[in-house]
């Protein structure tokens, strides 16, 4: 069997700046991925997409290139459409490939594992043609397919740039609803203060909305009482703005209301996790090179907080660094003088935050929807469920899935988690840390007995 | 290209041939099978175990299992499936939920 000095899960910017640091360093690293290829979300398929479409999806997009480039490097073994399953102590990392199990042992782990879509629990939201912009961000990116009549529902940035992107490509949203309010723009202005950064970002996201103005989308702003209507599939969009009833047909429902770390792998491996009220969600505790408090496992990028891409890209290579270090490769001079770059960006780029986290807050209804909406979509459990498993004494996301199953389907608890500790918190009257989170165990990913056979044989063939 | 679909296609490649729930589709070889599907016309992947409720994709990155289909017996996740000639793709669960 394999043994690296360092496994990377990920190969999105965190986890392909560290492989490529580490690489650099002389470290043996093994980048494992889901996808075909390298990118992440936020680059996906940039090596085929950018010569394709980069005009469309701008130079924020294409720079993701110059970290696919150096991968290429004698010392990273990337593993694409790798479904990482189990991260064992020692560290063992199963995962399948081709429809064959296989193990890798590390040293030391670096989880760049990044966001998921903050779940947006709306009445019809489970109805096919309602995804998430992220989803519609995808479809672009890897396939060059577009949405011929969407809306665009919720609030940040990134709901500004698909629909920029949608007008630019010929195919412009019906239009774009938005959640947030204009006090919530203006109580922002007050966090830019005199980080540069900041303005630019602000800038950035007018000069989107002025093309969406000359592009004739039409934009409403603080709508509430939004529910997707239709019966085998999403036929409209209904709310109230500007005090207006709504309803606007279509046939594609993109909901955006921010990421949120992807914690499964880490939740895995027992990291300790703290709510952070600023961007709603749960984080794991790290130290300042992003080392959990398991010793040897990392956590970098989006999945150890939301910063975005830059964020992610420097806080990869500074765990990179530190792992370097740990093995011996460089000394803690060293790590500490290639560090101080790494540590200035990220200071300038995570300036921001803190305007983005107030100008674009969560949409409301979605973070404690009405009792008949579903927030379990694997297994159709509504919030009213869980408030009554609240009333019934359920104190925790764990003895909730023991009322009604909620978070043991499929997807594991990654749709509704956070829902979920959020009703059950608001009806004990609770914090979001006393009332916790599920317990995420192995398998992370399903797999088949097939795989597991196929990964015997390969361990028996390592062996002799 | 599809017109019925409410999804557009801007890519041209090579087609294959599948099937999805015994109908032949025309699909772009080595494409990303939930795209290729959505714009193929295909809205609803699958029915909910629970009520059989129709699901389609949602997050398009392996993490929501909305778009899972099964493929020669095999219940995959369509948005981490590449199209390859000759895929028989079926609605999983077709027919045994709970309907209560």
């Amino acid at each position: 069997m394999t043994r690296v000095d360092l496994a990377i899960i990920g190969a999105g910017p965190a986890g392909m700046a560290a492989a490529a640091l580490a690489a650099r360093q002389g470290l043996r690293v093994t980048l494992l991925d889901e996808q075909p290829r390298a990118g992440g979300q936020i680059y996906r398929d940039v090596d085929r997409a950018a010569a394709l479409r980069g005009d469309l999806l701008g130079p924020d997009y294409t720079h993701g290139a110059t970290l696919t480039a150096a991968l290429k490097h004698s010392g990273v073994d990337h593993v694409s459409g790798a479904v990482v399953w189990a991260i064992e102590e020692g560290f063992a990392l199963s995962y399948t490939k081709d429809g064959r199990g296989a193990q890798v042992m590390a040293d030391r782990v670096l989880l760049a594992t990044g966001a998921i879509e903050r779940p947006m629990p709306l009445p019809g939201w489970t109805l096919p043609g309602v995804m998430t912009a992220g989803a519609g961000q995808i479809l672009l990116k890897q396939s060059g397919v577009l949405a011929r009549r969407a809306v665009l529902v919720g609030t940040g940035p990134l709901l500004y740039l698909t629909a920029a992107q949608m007008l630019r490509a010929g195919t412009p949203p019906l239009a774009l609803v938005e959640t947030a309010t204009r006090s919530d723009l203006l109580g922002a202005m007050r966090h830019l203060g005199g980080a540069l950064r900041g303005w630019r970002y602000l800038l950035k996201g007018l000069g989107l909305l002025a093309e969406l103005k000359r592009g004739g989308v039409k934009r409403h702003v603080g709508a509430t009482g939004l529910a997707i209507e239709g019966l085998a599939r999403a036929e409209a969009l209904s709310f109230s703005a500007g005090g207006k009833s709504h309803r606007i047909a279509c046939d594609t429902v993109y909901l955006h209301h921010g990421v949120v770390p992807n914690v499964q792998a880490a939740r895995s491996l027992g990291i300790a996790h703290d709510w952070n009220a600023a961007q709603a969600c749960f984080l794991p505790r790290l130290d300042i090179w992003g080392q959990s408090d398991v010793p040897g496992i990392y956590v970098a990028g989006d999945s150890a907080g939301i910063g975005g891409a830059k964020v992610a890209e420097e806080a990869g290579r500074l765990a990179a660094l530190h792992v370097a270090q740990a093995a011996g490769r460089i000394t803690q001079t060293e790590l500490d003088r290639q560090a101080a770059p790494l540590r200035a960006t990220l200071a300038r780029e995570r300036a921001v935050r803190p305007f983005l986290d107030r100008a674009y807050p969560p949409c409301p209804e979605a973070l404690a929807p009405a009792d008949a909406t579903l927030i379990c979509r694997c297994e159709e459990v509504t919030a009213g469920d869980i408030r009554n498993y609240a009333s019934l004494g359920c104190v925790g996301p764990n003895q909730a899935k023991a009322f009604g199953r909620a978070g043991m389907g499929p997807c594991q608890g990654r749709y509704c988690g956070l829902t979920v500790t959020a009703l059950l918190a608001e009806a004990n009257g609770q914090t979001p840390d006393a009332t916790g989170y599920y317990r995420v165990r192995a398998p992370l990913k399903p797999v088949t007995l097939g795989e597991l056979a196929q990964m015997d044989q390969t361990a028996q063939d390592a062996a002799e | 290209m599809n017109n019925a679909s409410p999804f557009l296609e801007t890519e041209t490649a090579s087609r294959v041939t599948v099937t999805f729930a015994g109908a032949p589709l025309d699909l772009p070889l080595g494409a990303n099978l939930a795209a290729a599907l959505l714009t193929a016309g295909v809205g609803a992947f699958r029915q909910t175990p629970v009520s059989g409720a129709p699901r389609g994709p949602f997050c398009m990155m392996g993490a929501c299992f909305d778009c899972l289909v099964e493929i020669d017996g095999v219940a995959r996740q369509a948005c981490m499936t590449e199209v390859t000639a000759g895929l028989q793709i079926d609605r999983p669960h077709e027919g045994d939920h709970d309907a209560g």
